[in-house]
């Protein structure tokens, strides 16, 4: 478990980070999601050791994190660099190198990332001669070479084309279920409500929550049902309990105070006529989001 | 855990494996190689044989000349050696004209043949210098000249070796991996590592070119400057390289790196230019021998010139020593300061200030 607790931090007297606190489980994907300049990087930089917290602390497997495992961790920062005039395989084996691995492990690793990332023929190609999606496969490359022990990941997505986004979604799911942490930030809301497991929700320096997927949607949204009649469905504008989110003619789409009270609205429905749907709408990550940071 | 030491060398192997893949680089060491063997070697060639001279066999300056150490070629009259001397065949040609003995050659005064004939009273030197004065300049130059481009090109590629982890951002990977101290210390120890080693090759290619051409003797006097030469570099090399890397870790990009590396260039200029100039002032030898800036070249000068006491190099050393030190403290801590601004230039308060 990678914990952050209670980090405080400011820059030029300007508090970016207001208490912030957090757990990244490990063998799940925590998604970090936050308007700009809400704090992500920050965080992010705090927990690699590259920043340092006016307060708090980061801790990991219930201790204090040190400068050794910090070097186990992955990271892809998210000002994005490698070196350009390098062989893209000799600088993950550098890099992995740097992190502690012999030469033969590095060079191991390095092979089959490459090949898991779809870069293996261009092993031997310089980084600049690669085209900015293949850069960034091999980004992510130099943050997996030295099998991390936490993945923290700062837009791994942005820039990155349909394709690459599923090969890279496959590496951090297989990191995962190894049972390693993986942090990642991200403003594409669809990618993080696909990939993660965990949410972290941050607006201007404060965490505004965070737990699971369906944790959040039960605490932050309302139960909502689309509901299709044989008739005109404005009868449910008078129904106590319900609220209406959309209406048009015999469609209508509601929201419930009490979840338990879909088995009235129902019976009631049936009773004046035909119900030709009643479905029950999952909220979009979109939506508990801007519910939360509201 | 991989230590600091491991980190350092592995940082330094990937300096020196990126510079011998540079082509510039190796370009550069091949014309200081050429360079090398163009003073060396050249010389010799051309100062190899004697001047030619046609003499008539009459003539009474016949001894003289050879004993001169020229090549004679006698011929039957003046008229002949004339013509030979038109033809180029030699340097030129000792004819008597209305009984006095005169010296015929075609565009340059053949120095040589004329001090043959020339009387020179005896001399006698009151206080004789041991070394050769052209020796002298040679060596000074050659001493200045080799620190100077050691530690001005291998400094300025420090400093854009530096410059170009921040511009390419792969610093903050870098940094999130390892200390930032090994990082430096990798830098400076693989750019040394180069830096001794060209310099290294180009003595021995010019101490093979010496005993070829028969120069040994020089070499014999320069070895217990040279012996002292290299700590004297080393320590000189490092500090320089310290501040090098600051000025290449103030930019965020390598286009401004003059603006920082400017101030750094003085510190190699200025001493370079002292040395060379100032080399028969005592004085000024003697303190710039004790200036770490210009010990490396100084000092060593200094001893060859039979001037310096057995001790003063030992102090000078340790004068060295002690402002390198310095300057790595404190050129670590401005490096580990600027290295994660990478908007604009950073100056060396807010670098001396930032604590990360």
């Amino acid at each position: 478990m990678l914990r952050v607790e209670a980090v405080r931090r400011s820059f030029d007297g300007t508090l970016v980070l207001d208490d912030v606190s957090f757990d990244v489980a490990p063998g799940r994907i925590t998604g970090f999601v936050g308007a700009n300049g809400a704090g992500k990087t920050t965080s992010m930089r705090i927990i690699l050791g590259v920043l340092a917290a006016d307060a708090g602390t980061v801790t990991w497997k219930d201790g204090p994190l040190d400068s050794a495992t910090r070097r186990a961790f992955g990271y892809m920062p998210e000002e994005r660099g490698l070196y350009p005039k390098m062989k893209v395989r000799d600088q993950l084996v550098y890099l992995g190198r740097l992190h502690g691995l012999d030469a033969g492990a590095a060079r191991r690793n390095a092979d089959a990332l490459l090949e898991q990332v779809g870069l293996a023929e261009k092993a031997d190609a310089k980084l600049d001669t690669l085209s900015l999606g293949n850069q960034q496969r091999a980004q992510i490359a130099a943050a997996l070479v030295h099998d991390p022990v936490a993945l923290i990941l700062d837009e791994p997505f942005s820039g990155l084309d349909p394709l690459a986004v599923d090969v890279i979604v496959a590496v951090l799911r297989e990191r995962a279920a190894d049972g390693v942490p993986v942090l990642f930030s991200s403003h594409q809301l669809d990618l993080v409500e696909r990939l993660c497991d965990d949410l972290v929700v941050i607006a201007a320096g404060q965490i505004r929550a965070a737990g699971s997927g369906s944790e959040l949607r039960a605490k932050y949204t309302l139960p909502r049902i689309e509901v299709l009649l044989g008739t005109d469905a404005g009868w449910l504008r008078d129904v106590p309990g319900v609220t209406i989110v959309e209406l048009d003619g015999d469609r209508a789409v509601i929201e419930l105070a009490d979840p338990e009270a879909d088995q009235v609205v129902l019976r009631e429905a049936m009773t004046r006529g035909p119900v030709r749907a009643f479905t029950p709408i999952v909220p979009s990550l979109a939506e508990i989001f801007r519910e939360v940071i509201r | 855990m991989t230590s600091f030491w491991t980190t350092t060398k592995l940082v330094a192997a990937r300096e020196i494996q990126v510079r011998l893949r540079d082509k510039t680089f190796l370009y550069g060491t091949l014309f200081f190689l050429f360079f090398t063997v163009a003073i060396t070697v050249l010389p010799a060639i051309f100062a190899g044989s004697p001047d030619e001279v046609a003499v008539a066999g009459s003539n009474p300056a016949v001894q003289q000349l050879r004993d001169a150490g020229l090549d004679v070629r006698v011929v039957a009259d003046d008229a002949a050696a004339e013509k030979l001397v038109r033809d180029g065949a030699v340097d030129g040609a000792v004819v008597t004209t209305n009984g006095k003995p005169e010296v015929l050659a075609m565009d340059d005064v053949p120095g040589d043949i004329v001090s043959a004939l020339s009387v020179q009273p005896g001399t006698r030197l009151l206080d004789p210098e041991a070394i050769d004065s052209v020796v002298r300049v040679l060596v000074t130059t050659a001493f200045g000249m080799i620190f100077f481009f050691t530690a001005v090109g291998f400094g300025a590629q420090i400093a854009m070796s530096v410059t170009e982890e921040k511009q390419t951002r792969i610093v903050e990977i870098l940094v999130a991996a390892v200390p930032v101290r090994a990082l430096l210390a990798g830098k400076v120890l693989g750019c040394g590592i180069l830096a001794m080693g060209q310099i290294a090759v180009l003595a021995l290619v010019a101490f093979v070119g010496m005993n070829l051409t028969g120069d040994s003797a020089v070499i014999t006097m320069l070895a217990p400057a040279l012996g002292w030469f290299v700590p004297f570099f080393i320590v000189g090399f490092t500090l320089l390289a310290s501040l090098w890397a600051v000025a290449g870790s103030l930019v965020s990009r390598t286009e401004d790196i003059g603006q920082t590396t400017m101030p750094v260039q003085m510190c190699v200029l200025l001493p370079f230019f002292g040395v060379i100039f100032l080399n028969d002032n005592q004085t000024a030898m003697t303190v710039l021998s004790y200036f770490p800036f210009s010990a490396p070249m100084a000092m060593p000068l200094r001893l060859f010139f039979g001037d310096a006491a057995v001790w003063e190099p030992v102090l000078a050393l340790v004068v060295l020593v002690a402002s390198c030190a310095a300057c790595l403290a404190v050129g670590a801590r401005l490096y580990e300061g600027s290295l994660l601004r990478t908007n604009g230039r950073t100056s060396l308060l807010t670098a001396w200030r930032s604590r990360g």
